[in-house]
């Protein structure tokens, strides 16, 4: 899933702070799961957004709205019988959710509420870690499903380097090499002559280098 | 025992702590409350195991919520105590009020107020705009 965390609410109050009337959106996707942007959330960050607002007098006018999903045209649509009603959209889905209902709206600004941070996996509950950079052209395969491109500070593709401790990574003594983690995962296998196989320089253009990604499936076009 | 506490202090019975949601205690706030406390089961004694432990957790987590908000922290607190123990009940109940009328009242108890009387906002620059 993609994870992310709730923008601090001073940043929030800052870029919110000339209007009176908004759309607070949620999205019943991943930020609901890593408890970023649900609409429990939207439920929390409305009430805080109030009682600051309420010091000084009767507050905001808040409607809070969660939508099955923001990356998705048709339920963006869902909002348009009410979104002019309001003056700005202050959304917590993520990135990809942000830009997309601002695509569908020109007129209304469309603010953020949540920093997009990585795609993972829930280690347990309020714990969540990175796991993929999307870089386009998978090699799990030959590294015994454990990712070096996320998991390897460096993205390096014939590790470990220097820095490997321990079985932990330099950057920070609490994450494991991904390295120590791949040779440890071969070596369990049995398939450690995998490790002897020096990988060629990777693509990078199927990665963010290529410049924006876009995928066509001609046989599912309408 | 007839036990005195303070009068004003109004008590909202759920089957355990851990059905305090941290939006449940917040929207306390909102709706004009000075304070909230949570009287919970000795801890190691809950019903469900855990529902005690993970209110105080989400008492600590509002509590960063309202510093944020600047209604401070102290305006909410947790408690344990048995089904038992009503003397404990009552001096929470003292200890409470005290704590929070010292802090005085809720700085948004004036907008709470406005808010149920007046307009919502944003409705007069509406009316404005429409003149």
């Amino acid at each position: 899933m993609i994870v992310g965390d709730r923008k601090p609410l001073e940043e929030i109050l800052e870029m919110i702070k000339s209007y009176k009337k908004i759309l607070l959106l949620g999205c019943n996707e991943c930020v609901t799961v890593c408890a970023a942007g649900g609409e429990r959330e939207v439920g929390v960050l409305a009430t805080e957004l109030n009682l600051v607002r309420m010091k000084d007098g009767p507050g905001i006018e808040i409607k809070e709205h969660t939508l099955e999903r923001q990356c998705d045209y048709e339920y963006i649509d869902q909002i348009r019988p009410f979104v002019e009603e309001y003056e700005a959209i202050l959304s917590m889905a993520c990135g990809a959710g942000v830009q997309y209902v601002a695509e569908h709206f020109a007129q209304k600004p469309v603010i953020p509420a949540v920093n997009t941070t990585f795609l993972g996996v829930t280690i347990e509950q309020g714990v969540w870690s990175e796991r993929c950079q999307g870089c386009g052209e998978c090699v799990l395969e030959r590294t015994g499903g454990i990712c070096p491109i996320a998991r390897c500070a460096k993205s390096l593709l014939n590790g470990p380097c220097g820095g490997s401790s321990q079985g932990k990574c330099e950057v920070d003594r609490e994450v494991d090499c991904g390295w120590q983690l791949i040779i440890d995962r071969l070596t369990g296998l049995d398939l450690l002559d995998r490790y002897d196989e020096v990988v060629a320089v990777k693509d990078w253009k199927t990665a963010r280098d290529g410049g924006p990604r876009r995928r066509v499936r001609e046989d599912l076009r309408l | 025992m007839r036990l005195n506490y303070p009068a004003n202090l109004k008590v909202v019975k759920v089957p355990c702590t851990g059905r305090v949601d941290v939006l449940l205690m917040l929207k306390a706030f909102e709706s004009g409350v000075d304070g909230v406390c949570l009287a919970g089961c000795l801890e190691g004694e809950c019903h469900y195991l855990k529902g005690n432990l993970r209110a105080r957790k989400r008492v600590e987590y509002v509590k960063k919520l309202l510093d944020e908000v600047g209604l401070g922290a102290e305006r909410i607190a947790m408690y344990n105590m048995s089904a038992a123990q009503g003397q404990r009940f009552a001096e929470m109940a003292r200890d409470i009020t005290e704590k929070i009328r010292a802090l005085g009242p809720t700085p948004v108890k004036a907008g709470a107020r406005a808010r149920e009387q007046g307009p919502r906002p944003g409705e007069n620059e509406k009316e404005k705009g429409g003149e």
